[in-house]
C-alpha cells in the first residue's frame, strides 16, 4: 500500500514501486554525499596529511646512520611505517566527522530516511579509506624524487593491506563515536588508544631496540605486524611477515565490520 | 494514517526508570493538521520519534502510514516527511546536493531525485541558496532546506519536530506560510510539536494537549476552550472605592460567580469576572455599571487561551514552563 495514493501527489514518484532499501545504492549514495565537501575543496585533502609529512621532514633525517633493520636510506624503512602511522591518524579519527552530525540532527535526519542502515556506516568508511589511499599515493610520490625505491607490486599490495586496515579502524572509530557521542568523550579515549598503538608499532624506532618488556608488548600489538608486512612488502620481500600482516588485518576489518554492521541494524529499527 | 494503541516508552537514568509516553493513543486521519502541545519534557518529541521510527517504543502499537513502526519500519519510514528539532542538512554539504542526496536516499531515481530538488528549492526559496554549504544559510534559510528535505519524496504524511524554534518572527509566519501552501497543493497530513500556543492556536486544526507523558486533551481549539469556565471581562476604575461597588454590581448583574478585585500599585484598579459569553452580557453589563454611578476607564473581553486551558486541566500554566 502506498502512501501516496490519493494524496494528488506527483504520479511519478508515487506510481514507481519502492522495493526496500538497496546495500549497494545506498552505500554509493552515501559516499558520494561523504565525497562531495572534499570534492569542493580538493585542498583540505593535504591537511590531513600535514603530520605524517612533518615526520618525514623533520624526524626521519634523524634515521640516517642509525642501525635499522634495512641498512641503506632512511627511507626505505621509514616510509612504510609512516604509511601505517597515517592509517592510525586518518582513518583511525573516521568518528569525529559524524559527532557534528550527530550533535546537529544530519545524522538522525539521515537515519529518518529508509536507508539501508549499514550503508550509512559503510560509505562513509569507504570514504574515509579512499581518501586515506589518495593521501599515501601522494607521500610515496613525494619520496621518490628524494631517492626512495619502491617495488611497484610490493606496493600496490601493500596499499591494498592499508586499506584493509583502514577500513577497520574507521569502522571502530564510528562505532565509539555513535556510541560516545560526545567529543569531550570521544577524544581524550581515541588518544588513549591510537597513541599506545603508534607507539608500539614500531614506526618510528626499530621495536629491536626496545628492552625486552617492550619489545614484548609490541607483539601484543596487531598494527605492528602491519608495519613488518608494510616494510617488506615496499622492500619487494614476499615472506611470512607479509601472510601475518593481511592475517591480522583481515581478522580486524571483518570483526569491526561484523559488530559494525549489527550495531547499524539495531539502531532504531 | 496513524493509529496508536498503548505507545508507551521508558527511559533508564541511571538506577531509575523514567517513563516518557505513558499509553497513548492517537488516531489522525487523512489531511488532518494536528499540534501534539505541551511543555518541554512531556514526552511530545518522544511520540514523535517513535511514529518516525527513530526510537522503538517500550510497549504498544503504532501503526504510521500504513505499515506498523516496529515490524516494517522501512515502509514507514519511506511514507512519511520528518523535519526534526536540529538541523538535518551537514554543515560542509551544499543545500542543493544534499536534498537531491535525501531524494537518492527515499529511493527515487536520479532524474527525478534531481527535478524534485529543484522545484523544491524553488518553492521554499532556496533557489539562490543551492551552491551554497549549509552551514552559511542563514537561520530562516537552514529551517526551509529541512523542510524541504522532508519533503523531497513528497511524503502522505509530514511530521515536524519544533519546526519554528529558534526563528524570529517574521521566519516563523514564513515558514507556516510555506506549509499551508504544501498542505492546499498536496493535501499533506501534517503532525507538529509546538510549545508555542499560539502556533498551535493559529495553524492546527486539531490539538492534542500532552502533560506528563499522556493526551490530557484531544479537539479543536475552540472546543479545548469552550472547556474552560467561558471568557475573561475586565473593566477598570478610577480607584478601589468604585472596584468594590463595580464587583457587587457585576455579580449582581451576571449571577455568574465570584467577581475578582485586582489592585496593583501605579495601576488602576481593576475588576475581573469569567462569563459565559463575555461579548453577549458586556451590553447589559456596562448599563448596569453606568446606572449604578461606576466611571469606567477600560472595559476589554477576552477569549480564553490554550494557556487558560492547560492552566485547567493541569493547575500549571505553559507560559511560566517556558520561562
Amino acid at each position: 500500500m502506498s502512501v501516496h495514493e490519493g494524496t494528488g501527489g506527483s504520479v511519478e514518484t508515487a506510481g514507481r514501486a519502492w522495493r526496500g532499501p538497496s546495500l549497494l545504492r545506498d552505500t554509493a549514495t552515501v559516499f558520494s554525499r561523504q565525497m562531495r565537501p572534499i570534492l569542493h575543496r580538493p585542498l583540505m585533502l593535504c591537511f590531513g596529511m600535514l603530520q605524517p609529512v612533518l615526520y618525514l621532514v623533520l624526524f626521519a633525517p634523524l634515521l640516517t646512520g642509525l642501525a635499522g633493520a634495512r641498512g641503506e636510506s632512511p627511507w626505505q624503512w621509514f616510509v612504510p611505517g609512516l604509511l601505517v602511522m597515517l592509517a592510525l591518524f586518518t582513518a583511525g579519527f573516521s568518528g569525529f566527522a559524524l559527532l557534528p552530525e550527530m550533535a546537529s540532527g544530519a545524522h538522525e535526519r539521515l537515519l529518518a530516511t529508509p536507508v539501508s542502515r549499514v550503508s550509512l556506516l559503510l560509505g562513509r568508511v569507504l570514504r574515509d579509506v579512499a581518501t586515506m589511499l589518495l593521501q599515501m599515493v601522494l607521500v610515496i610520490v613525494m619520496v621518490i624524487p628524494f631517492g626512495f625505491r619502491v617495488s611497484a607490486a610490493g606496493a600496490v599490495v601493500g596499499l591494498l593491506l592499508l586499506a584493509v586496515l583502514g577500513t577497520g579502524l574507521a569502522t571502530l572509530s564510528y562505532l565509539t563515536a555513535m556510541a560516545v557521542r560526545q567529543t569531550y568523550v570521544f577524544a581524550p579515549i581515541l588518544q588513549t588508544v591510537i597513541m599506545p598503538l603508534m607507539l608500539l608499532s614500531g614506526v618510528l624506532l626499530p621495536m629491536e631496540l626496545a628492552p625486552s618488556w617492550l619489545y614484548a608488548l609490541s607483539r601484543a600489538n596487531p598494527v605492528a605486524y602491519v608495519v613488518d608486512a608494510e616494510r617488506a612488502l615496499f622492500a619487494g620481500e614476499w615472506g611470512a611477515p607479509v601472510a601475518i600482516g593481511w592475517a591480522v588485518a583481515a581478522v580486524l576489518a571483518v570483526a569491526a565490520l561484523t559488530v559494525g554492521s549489527r550495531a547499524m541494524r539495531r539502531l532504531s529499527s | 494514517m496513524i493509529h496508536t494503541r498503548g505507545l508507551t516508552r521508558n527511559f533508564r537514568v541511571g538506577k531509575e526508570v523514567v517513563e516518557a509516553v505513558r499509553g497513548v493513543d492517537i488516531d489522525v486521519a487523512e489531511g488532518e493538521l494536528v499540534a501534539l502541545l505541551g511543555p518541554n519534557g512531556a514526552g511530545k518529541s518522544t511520540t514523535l520519534r517513535m511514529l518516525t521510527t527513530l526510537l522503538e517504543p517500550t510497549s504498544g502499537t503504532a501503526v504510521v502510514a500504513g505499515h506498523d513502526v516496529r515490524a516494517d519500519p522501512a515502509k514507514v519510514r519511506r511514507g512519511i516527511g520528518f523535519v526534526g528539532q536540529g538541523h538535518g542538512a551537514g554543515d560542509d554539504q551544499r543545500a542543493g546536493e544534499e536534498l537531491y542526496t535525501q531524494g537518492l536516499l527515499y529511493g527515487l531515481d536520479r532524474r527525478t531525485a534531481r527535478r524534485r530538488a529543484d522545484e523544491l528549492l524553488d518553492l521554499l526559496e532556496l533557489g539562490g541558496a543551492a551552491d551554497r554549504e549549509a552551514a552559511k544559510l542563514s537561520g530562516g534559510q537552514r529551517r526551509r532546506l529541512d523542510i524541504a528535505m522532508g519533503l523531497i519524496h513528497e511524503p502522505g504524511l509530514l511530521f515536524l519536530d519544533e519546526p519554528s524554534t529558534g526563528l524570529d518572527p517574521h521566519s516563523r509566519a514564513n515558514l507556516w506560510e510555506h506549509i499551508t501552501r504544501l498542505r492546499e497543493r498536496l493535501g499533506t497530513t501534517v503532525v507538529l510539536t509546538t510549545h508555542y500556543l499560539d502556533e498551535a492556536d493559529d495553524m492546527a486544526e486539531r490539538v492534542l494537549v500532552i502533560d506528563h507523558g499522556r493526551v490530557i486533551a484531544d479537539g479543536t481549539a475552540d472546543e479545548l476552550k469552550g472547556r474552560v469556565s467561558g471568557d475573561l471581562v475586565t473593566f477598570a476604575v478610577p480607584d478601589e472605592e468604585h472596584a468594590r461597588t463595580g464587583a457587587g454590581v457585576a455579580e449582581r448583574t451576571l449571577t455568574s460567580g465570584a467577581a475578582e478585585v485586582v489592585t496593583a500599585v501605579g495601576r488602576d484598579p481593576e475588576v475581573r469576572l469569567r462569563v459565559e459569553r463575555g461579548d453577549a452580557v458586556l451590553p447589559e453589563l456596562l448599563r448596569a455599571l453606568d446606572s449604578a454611578g461606576v466611571p469606567l476607564l477600560t472595559v476589554r473581553v477576552q477569549r480564553p487561551t490554550l494557556d487558560d486551558v492547560f492552566l485547567t486541566l493541569t493547575g500549571r500554566s505553559l507560559r511560566e514552563e517556558e520561562a
